[in-house]
């Protein structure tokens, strides 16, 4: 096996040798440790032992010539033993500037070794396979950090600022409020310090303190950042649904055993919306650093509320689907948002949400605007009411099934008027509709 | 039980601890038949006799180097270094031999030997009769350093340094040798090695210090509680290892610490205790951590009035209480 | 430039009694293979696996001769950094010598926290607690002091080089120890050169043993490379200490025939002349001539005794380069428990 004899690190600051003398020829048989090879450099004359028992096979560095070190100066034939572990060099570390020029810090000088007292003692002994036995690093325990209260700096800008501390979501360890929460909360204009009354803010007595899972979390980091972001303007308009409510009820059998999916008011509502979003296209954007992006694809999201709290799946392409397409979308993707089975495309790329708080009762709901779009409709209970209705000129007291619809909306983007014209879309679309509608 | 002054609790330890293990022996300038210059050692040659106690020649050196051998040979050995400001030639044999003796023949070489250094100002000593010598000590891992202020702390931290199996430097306040009178029990106790006490529970700070400085502390807190402020006083009594976990539920509690040393302040006991508050007790704190001790010169000026100037009092530590509890 | 050899001549004061043949043949041996393995460990060093070594090159002699004179099953060693050979003569194996140089895990004086011949040695009361210079001194009073105060006959032997001589510490033991009459040998290694400083420029006197009358115990200087002359030297300060008459110091005069350390270079400070000169006191080719001349050794057997000391090297140098070094998890054994404080306690 061949063995290659490199010429071994002999000084400080020292990089190069001079070949002396080979103190065998080729075809000699030399045992490890004997002397192999005179070296000279400008600070000592050493003999190189030979780092392996074998027979010099080859000379490649002959005598006169200057060799760098780590070169390989011969080979060696050390028959079927593994061959040795050879020393590696250690990179040389270059000095890295700052402001002070170089010259200043210094280099570093490649080869320089420094032994133990003074000496020129290069050391290999982390550089070969020696083995180590088992190097568990045992780093030091550091005391354990607090992960509630509020640090004196986050309590002395809390009422620098007026900041309500309990209203920030931390995050810094374990849920601490940091420096930074109370400066974003400051900046983005945050709550007014709440009176703390006579009481601790925090648990006081008996009360229960509830971690919040993941997602709730996230739903509450959203839910601020929502409200800290995006001026939050209302509106709300009453739609009278008779005509709707008659048509679904004449047709929610036959449209089950022609489609085989339920039929509720919600395809219904969502085919109205999202035609009204096509002729009220500011309804459909997003405000982004400054801009309005108009959304070209009206994805709706419609909230579902499912075991872990509010998810809101989208339905892709809405406008100009059919309620037949529609109600079957919204089957698949409400079911899977039950079984908590979405897929990413399921929650991604929406550009407007439909509420519907009316299924638990609501009749008036300020929803928050799924960030980043620019609005939000929710539809409300449907509720039978007395209303006066013109009937050939003579005001008549009548009972119609009303509902309310309510928009919450960014007025960076949309006004009152265009949020007023939006909902009349939406209004006068579901008014259309009467018992011999014939919807697809 | 007696009344005690810390040199007479010092004694009766000593005399106490050779009669129950005769591997004990004493050694040091002048301990043997003046019995010390402080009367530490006083009769003890008379019991014990010449071979156990030894009045070596004037080399502070050798009189640790010839313990730190004694003591790897089966004895246990109590040096007496007549007065701290003469320790430094000792440096040598005690943080750079004896500290490592465990530790450098991997367990099997020990050092139970003992150091008794008498220190501190107050009592006109100049720079070379005041000095407080901790520091270089409490900063080598290897070493344990103990600092009693009453008599009662005095018997059972040397009774536990003496019995300890490495070696431990016990610090006397020499001020408090007869300033101090307190109750002894006689019989066998000992304090731990590396545990601080509360000496005056409080609610408003607490403060924390060691040596003659716990009693001024103590005045200074009774003045305080006139005013209202009620004042927590823990002694370090062990200086390695610190008690941290005591100094930190101590500073969690109130939320306001004040660090009363005699020693100068720049790196310090003081430093340390004040780096131990700001890892643990960081959300606790209720005010800065603050910290009060000589000016910077060298311990410390034979003149009278520049001799008060230098020291800690305890109208000095009162004025801190009032400032940090008005925060 | 060289050191004033002043090299005592045996003749006017000893006997002239020698060891048995037996036990100079095995002297000898020991000598050899101290010698092999010391040069092993330089060139361990040259190949940067031995960090450090400082080389007992010339001082074999007087360290194995000390060493026979003395009952390593009770009395006390209290060695420096240049006891190669003595550590041999102790009865340490190859193989635990070059632990301790190659820093290995199981290095039996210090589990590789301190440099080679560091630590506590596992089978005989020897030890070394650091490589500053002559504390060992005063700490060999206080062993001694102990000796004495439990009635006990065991001698204390403390090795030190010309340099140390003239540490304080060095003073106060023996003032100490004289004064106590302790049963301590305070045995000098006198090259003659404390790194490279020469001993004109060390003391202002001739010989480090003169000084002893300082202390009020006797000093004696002897040539380091006669086996008999050291041997019969040091039994009679042994009788001496164990008959409880106090201490000795012991000067022997020997050659450094290699640079102080492996990182010392010293034909910085001396002639080529000088260092040539100094193998001509190179005690194994003495005592090796002296065994011939009294044919208790052939030429055929010194060769056998060299190659077996060279193979029992090579061996032991391939079993310990195998070896691992420490792991981090040991780091801590030993360390006075609550050291550390605050935070990370």
């Amino acid at each position: 096996m061949v063995f290659k004899v490199e010429l071994p690190h002999v000084g400080e600051s020292v990089t190069e040798a001079v070949i002396g003398k080979w103190l065998i020829s080729p075809g000699d048989q030399i045992e490890k440790y004997d002397p192999l090879v005179e070296v000279i450099t400008d600070k000592v004359n050493m003999d190189v032992p030979s780092p392996a028992t074998g027979v010099l096979t080859k000379i490649l560095a002959e005598e006169g010539e200057t060799v760098l070190m780590g070169a390989v100066i011969a080979e060696m034939d050390i028959g079927e033993e593994e061959s040795p572990a050879t020393s590696t060099e250690s990179p040389a570390v270059e000095a890295v500037s700052s402001s002070p020029s170089a010259s200043r810090i210094g280099t570093l000088v490649q080869g320089a070794n420094v032994g133990p007292t003074g000496g020129e003692f290069v050391d290999t002994s982390l550089s070969t396979d020696t083995p180590v036995s088992a190097s568990a690093n045992s780093e030091a325990g550091n005391g354990t950090v607090r992960q509630k209260g509020f640090s004196p700096v986050v309590t002395r800008l809390a009422s620098q600022h007026g900041v309500d501390l309990n209203s920030l979501v931390g995050t810094g360890l374990g849920g601490r409020v940091t420096k930074k929460d109370v400066l974003a909360a400051v900046e983005s204009g945050g709550t007014e310090a709440a009176s703390a009354g006579q009481y601790r803010l925090g648990a006081n007595g008996d009360d229960e303190i509830v971690e919040p899972s993941p997602i709730r979390k996230m739903i509450a980091n959203h839910m601020v950042k929502s409200m800290s972001e995006i001026p939050h303007a209302w509106s709300a308009i009453e739609v009278d649904v008779t005509g709707m409510v008659e048509w679904r009820t004449a047709n929610k059998e036959q449209f089950q055993s022609d489609h085989g999916v339920r039929l509720t008011y919600l395809p219904i509502t969502l085919a109205v919306v999202a035609s009204a979003l096509e002729s009220n296209p500011r309804l459909n954007s997003s405000w982004h650093e400054g801009k309005i992006i108009l959304k070209k694809a009206i994805n709706v999201g419609v909230a579902v509320a499912a075991d872990e709290g509010l998810v809101v799946p989208v339905v892709h392409g809405a406008a100009g689907t059919s309620i037949v397409d529609l109600a079957g979308l919204l089957a698949g993707v409400v079911d899977r948002a039950r079984s908590s089975s979405m897929t990413l495309e399921d929650v991604q790329g929406g550009t407007f949400t439909l509420n519907n708080t009316g299924a638990l009762g609501s009749v008036w709901g300020g929803a928050i605007i799924n960030h980043p779009q620019a609005a939000i409709l929710t539809t409300e209970a449907i509720v039978k009411r007395p209303v006066v209705l013109d009937r050939s000129g003579v005001d008549e007291v009548v009972v119609r099934s009303m509902m309310n619809i309510c928009l919450s909306f960014d007025h960076r983007i949309v006004d009152g008027a265009e949020a007023s014209m939006f909902l009349q879309s939406v209004k006068s679309g579901l008014e259309a509709i009467t018992l011999e509608s014939d919807l697809k | 039980m007696a009344e005690r002054t810390v040199i007479e609790a010092v004694r009766a330890t000593m005399h106490a601890e050779m009669r129950r293990d005769d591997s004990i022996i004493v050694l040091g300038e002048d301990v043997g038949s003046r019995g010390g210059v402080f009367l530490a050692t006083d009769g003890l040659i008379d019991e014990f006799g010449e071979s156990r106690v030894i009045d070596t020649p004037l080399a502070e050196s050798s009189i640790c180097g010839v313990a730190l051998g004694a003591a790897v040979n089966g004895m246990r050995p109590i040096a007496e270094i007549q007065f701290a400001d003469f320790v430094w030639p000792a440096i040598n044999q005690l943080v750079g031999e004896a500290s490592k003796v465990r530790y450098g023949t991997n367990g099997v070489k020990t050092a139970p030997m003992t150091v008794r250094v008498p220190y501190g100002g107050g009592v006109r000593g100049g720079l070379y009769h005041s000095q407080s010598i901790e520091v270089l000590f409490a900063h080598t891992p290897g070493l344990s350093v103990v600092a009693p202020a009453t008599p009662y702390d005095a018997k059972g931290l040397l009774a536990s340094a003496i019995r300890s199996e490495d070696p431990v430097i016990v610090l006397e306040h020499k001020r408090t040798y007869r300033l101090v009178k307190g109750d002894v029990p006689d019989e066998d106790y000992t304090i731990p090695i590396g545990k601080a006490e509360i000496k005056r529970p409080g609610t408003d700070l607490t403060i924390f210090t060691y040596g003659l400085m716990l009693h001024y502390a103590l005045q200074a807190a009774e003045m305080a509680a006139e005013s209202g402020i009620d004042v927590e006083v823990l002694d370090l009594r062990t200086l390695r290892p610190l008690d941290a976990d005591g100094i930190a539920e101590s500073a969690s509690r109130t939320g306001k610490a004040l660090i009363v040393q005699e020693d100068t302040p720049a790196v310090s006991i003081s430093s340390e205790v004040a780096a131990i508050i700001g890892e643990r007790c960081f959300f606790d704190l209720d005010g800065p951590i603050t910290r009060l001790g000589p000016p910077e010169l060298p311990p410390m000026p034979f003149s009278p009035l520049q001799e008060a100037a230098f020291m800690p009092s305890p109208e000095k530590i009162l004025a801190a209480i009032t400032k940090l509890a008005e925060i | 430039m060289s050191a004033t050899a002043n090299i005592p001549t045996n003749s006017n004061q000893f006997s002239g009694e020698q060891l048995s043949g037996e036990r100079l043949l095995e002297l000898y041996r020991t000598m050899v293979l101290s010698r092999y393995l010391d040069e092993r460990v330089w060139l361990l060093n040259r190949q940067g696996k031995a960090a450090i070594a400082a080389s007992a090159q010339g001082h074999e002699a007087t360290q194995v001769a000390c060493i026979e004179a003395t009952d390593p099953s009770k009395d006390h060693y209290l060695i420096y950094y240049r006891q190669f050979a003595a550590m041999i003569a102790l009865g340490t194996e190859p193989e635990e010598m070059l632990r301790g140089f190659l820093a290995k895990e199981s290095d039996p004086m210090s589990a590789a926290r301190q440099f080679p011949l560091h630590g506590a040695h596992p089978r005989v009361d020897l030890f070394n607690f650091s490589n500053v210079i002559a504390t060992q001194l005063p700490q060999a009073a206080g062993v001694a002091l102990a000796d004495k105060l439990k009635g006990s006959d065991a001698v204390t032997i403390v090795y030190f080089g010309d340099g140390a001589s003239s540490q304080g510490d060095t003073h106060e033991a023996m003032n100490f120890a004289g004064v106590h009459k302790l049963p301590v040998i305070f045995f000098c290694e006198n090259n003659r050169y404390a790194i490279s400083v020469p001993i004109e420029k060390q003391m202002g006197v001739e010989s480090v043993a003169s000084r002893a009358v300082g202390y009020g115990f006797p000093g004696v200087q002897v040539d380091g490379t006669d086996v008999n002359a050291v041997h019969e030297v040091t039994k009679a300060a042994v009788e001496r200490a164990r008959a409880g008459d106090g201490p000795t110091l012991i000067e022997a005069s020997v050659e450094r025939l290699l640079p102080h350390t492996t990182d010392d270079d010293h034909t910085r400070y001396r002639s080529a002349e000088d260092i040539a000169q100094m193998s001509e006191r190179d005690p194994l080719l003495i005592l090796s001539a002296l065994l011939k001349r009294r044919d208790l050794l052939t030429d055929t057997e010194d060769e056998e005794i060299h190659s077996a000391a060279k193979k029992r090297v090579n061996v032991a140098t391939d079993t310990v380069d195998a070896e691992p070094y420490p792991g981090t998890e040991t780091m801590f054994d030993h360390v006075i428990e609550g050291s550390g404080n605050g935070g990370n306690s």
